[in-house]
């Protein structure tokens, strides 16, 4: 009897635990083939490639916790990018987008993007709250509209189709500037992840509207029937990931140097899957931001790892793949009946 | 007993989870032709012996005997194939597809490559004609009633020649016409010698059905006998290991003023109630009595605004109210417990406190954000006042047992102050034990001056709890009067009023 137990409990740990192992030997293959890849500046880096993606994904993270999905974040994002860039020129610049238009406030660029940003989520969830559509059905038509608009907006340059560039000097130090601290260097945008992040953290644990979102994603009838405004909370819920992708779609452009009509591609589905790893339930009602969090960042460290010691990049396509597979075959087995 | 009589023999069954023995050394034998009942308490390990029997669960220690052959199988389908059917308590249908469809499902009869469809009508219509049973194989399965669809998953049971046919709960949703249908094929199989064990809560149907009781409490055997040496009393004793000597709490509330007035209300859309008025008053308990179908969930759904009114008005201490939806109805002084607690009342993968404070958190505002120590102040009040047995605030509410999960949302409801309370069903599903807790419960509560109206299924339940009974009919209020002025076959005249 008690060997059996034991036994039991070796499973039950490695279900619980089954993909943070796999993460781990993932990782320390890398560092035995690399030991050089344990490094403050590779850590730093990772970090920083992160952080926009974690932004979006805690955007996403709370769809998923209502039980539904967004496949429009990546090209909400790319649209964001291509608003606030075009905004947020520098004067010299000879392409300007808005020719002339007096150089602008960053502020107003952000709040361009944010403002954008927010309209679409506020169009998904009018979607899902209202028209009843899956949050499936609904990004995925959103996806195409803001894909066409987009092209449509970068096409509408007087200098014709061209990727937006040449951005205000004080947009690039915003984006790309750090903070010294001693002999370390903290790049500013690993500071506005954290700061997503914790803002995030407090609305899911803190606030009415965090633990409505909870009670709608793991039963909606019963939140329905508890006085809970189950439409409007949903809507407030999608307002506030678009925002979430206007922040990070506001710091994309100068990450990568330019806005494109391919800006954001395939990010919401790193976004989704960084959510899953890191344990938020397509079944609804269940998620951490930590968990998130550390998705993102694990999921990141395999990218980096991977092409560290030079593994061709659709290896580790496929390795995300799998993992992805894993991490919800895992996810689910802890929520089966045991029997 | 003599040998060749026994069906089935279980010897000395062991099953345990990690952290609980479901079944301690439980013995249980079943004879041919007999109808042998199983009862216990929610949790007693009734569901969890069968599903060994079935192979669904495997046995840590012991052995199954089946006509004295030792027989442990490893799937259901196996236990099938051998003789044994089971028949559960949620059914497993397909609704979009017919009848014959899920009476043949997994073993459709073929014709080459094909499907036979011919032949699984006919298969199907001989085995409903033998049965006595009028449904029409060609139905698909989401138009019948549940008691049709019962009856389907009988029938499909029966047809796989089975020697030993378990019935889990096969009449918590059915009328009492439809249980003398079910009773006839029952008898039926007795007749040519099947073996039945009858799972169910309902005493009065054990008694009358049985040949045999055999009793579990906590996982162990306590007692086989005869159902006719049996009464209601002995067995609760049985159950409870404790005699109860009463049922119901004693009744100390006194009804005073009248708080609600509800006239000619009429819902938008169907099922509706039809211009249904009633009074209630302050401290009352109010039961609502009717058959299935007569809208008694649909006459406090449109109180609380779930439901869309179409006409007719609420009047609460004299002013007029209207409830658009459950967060006017809160407001308004309303809670709300529905019939079905793990669809519409919990949060399952939620803790206790989530689900304690869930209907409440506009109250625990400090400026934008929720003040931790009111809310975990509320719950602790919660789980003191309700007696909700957990080992924390923190525990997740699927892990306690239908009773507590109960108290728990009746304390969700009561942090919200209302003054007027809607239990739809509140003991449903609940032992034995925890329904005189929640009784006294909502004795206290109209103690405390608080109106409640509770729908039940269980007669005996409102003539013991309520002061008033207001009786359904086809949507219509049939008849309201004073306990002591009505028995339980003058409302069941008033519930066929309208029919």
């Amino acid at each position: 009897m008690e060997k059996k137990l034991n036994k039991n409990n070796i499973k039950e740990f490695l279900i619980e635990n089954g993909l943070i192992i796999v993460m781990f030997i993932l990782i320390a293959i890398i560092i035995i083939k690399e030991p050089k890849f344990v490094n403050y500046k590779n850590a730093i880096n990772i970090l920083n490639q992160a952080s926009t993606k974690l932004i979006m994904a805690l955007g996403v993270g709370g769809l998923i916790v209502l039980a539904g999905t967004d496949l429009s974040a990546g090209r909400a994002l790319g649209m964001t990018a291509a608003v606030s860039t075009a905004m947020l020129q520098s004067a010299d610049y000879a392409q300007r987008y808005f020719p002339e238009m007096a150089e602008m406030p960053i502020i107003v660029g952000f709040l361009a993007a944010i403002a954008v940003g927010g309209l679409i989520g506020l169009f998904n969830g009018i979607g899902v709250a209202k028209l009843k559509l899956h949050a499936f059905i609904a990004t995925l038509g959103t996806q195409l509209i803001l894909y066409g608009l987009l092209q449509a907006f970068i096409n509408a340059s007087p200098w014709g189709a061209q990727p937006l560039g040449g951005f205000k000097d004080s947009y690039i130090k915003l984006v790309l500037g750090s903070v010294k601290i001693g002999k370390f260097e903290l790049p500013y945008l690993i500071i506005y992840a954290a700061i997503a992040s914790a803002v995030m953290w407090v609305i899911w644990n803190k606030t009415t509207l965090g633990k409505n979102m909870f009670a709608i994603g793991g039963n909606k009838e019963a939140a329905a029937v508890s006085g809970i405004n189950v439409d409007k909370n949903i809507i407030i819920i999608f307002v506030i990931s678009g925002i979430m992708y206007g922040i990070a779609g506001f710091l994309e452009g100068p990450r990568i140097g330019n806005a494109t009509i391919t800006t954001g591609t395939n990010y919401d589905l790193d976004a989704i899957a960084a959510c899953v790893i890191g344990g938020v339930s397509f079944s609804g009602g269940v998620g951490t931001i930590t968990g998130i969090i550390l998705g993102s960042i694990l999921l990141q460290v395999i990218n980096y790892g991977l092409l560290f010691i030079g593994v061709q990049t659709y290896w580790q396509i496929v390795i995300k793949g799998a993992l992805i597979i894993l991490a919800v075959a895992l996810d689910t087995r802890k929520y089966l009946q045991k029997k | 007993m003599s040998e060749e009589k026994i069906l089935l023999e279980m010897r000395n069954i062991t099953k345990m989870f990690p952290g609980v023995v479901a079944l301690d050394n439980v013995n249980f034998k079943l004879e041919k032709g007999t109808v042998h009942s199983l009862m216990g308490e929610n949790g007693a390990g009734k569901s969890t012996l069968m599903k060994v029997l079935f192979g669904i669960y495997h046995e840590d220690e012991g052995e199954i005997y089946i006509e004295g052959q030792k027989n442990n199988f490893d799937n259901p389908k196996q236990a099938m194939e051998n003789g044994v059917s089971m028949v559960h308590q949620e059914l497993n249908q397909v609704m979009k597809t017919d009848v014959a469809d899920n009476m043949l499902l997994g073993r459709y009869p073929k014709k080459g490559l094909f499907v036979d469809q011919a032949k699984m009508y006919k298969y199907c219509e001989d085995v409903f004609e033998d049965l006595g049973i009028d449904i029409n194989p060609r139905e698909i399965t989401e138009n019948l009633s549940v008691a049709q669809r019962q009856l389907v998953e009988i029938a499909k049971a029966v047809s796989y020649d089975a020697k030993i046919l378990v019935l889990d709960e096969p009449t918590s949703s059915l009328t009492d016409q439809e249980v003398e249908i079910l009773f006839n094929i029952i008898d039926k199989l007795r007749d040519r010698g099947v073996g039945i064990i009858y799972i169910s809560h309902k005493m009065d149907e054990i008694l009358r059905i049985s040949d045999e009781v055999t009793i579990m409490r906590d996982g162990q055997w306590i007692a086989t006998e005869p159902a006719k040496d049996l009464t209601t009393d002995r067995i609760i004793a049985l159950m409870v290991g404790r005699t109860v000597d009463n049922v119901y709490p004693p009744k100390t509330n006194k009804p005073g003023e009248v708080i609600m007035e509800v006239s000619n209300l009429t819902g938008m859309y169907e099922p509706t109630i039809k211009n249904a008025s009633f009074e209630l008053r302050q401290g009352e308990i109010l039961g609502v009595a009717g058959l299935v179908g007569s809208r008694r969930t649909e006459l406090i759904e449109t109180i609380f605004g779930i439901r869309t009114k179409e006409s007719g008005q609420i009047k609460l201490n004299g002013k007029v109210i209207e409830n658009k939806n459950s967060v006017d109805a809160i407001e308004n002084g309303f809670a709300l417990v529905t019939e079905e607690r793990r669809s519409t009342g919990i949060f399952p993968m939620e803790t206790i406190q989530f689900n304690s404070i869930i209907a409440n958190t506009e109250s625990y505002k400090k400026g934008l954000l929720l003040d931790d120590k009111s809310m975990i102040r509320d719950t602790e009040e919660v789980i003191k006042s309700m007696n909700v047995r957990t080992p924390s605030r923190k525990t997740q509410i699927r892990s306690l047992s239908g009773g507590n999960q109960q108290k728990v949302i009746l304390g969700r409801w009561l942090l919200t102050s209302p003054e007027v309370l809607l239990l739809d069903e509140p003991t449903r599903g609940i032992d034995v034990g925890a329904k005189y807790e929640i009784y006294q419960l909502i004795i206290d509560l109209a103690n405390q001056g608080k109106s409640i109206i509770v729908v039940s299924s269980e007669m005996p339940e409102l003539f013991g709890i309520c002061d008033r009974i207001l009786v359904m009919s086809d949507g219509h209020v049939a008849g309201i009067d004073d306990v002591e002025n009505l028995d339980q076959e003058k409302v069941m005249t008033l519930a066929t009023k309208y029919l």
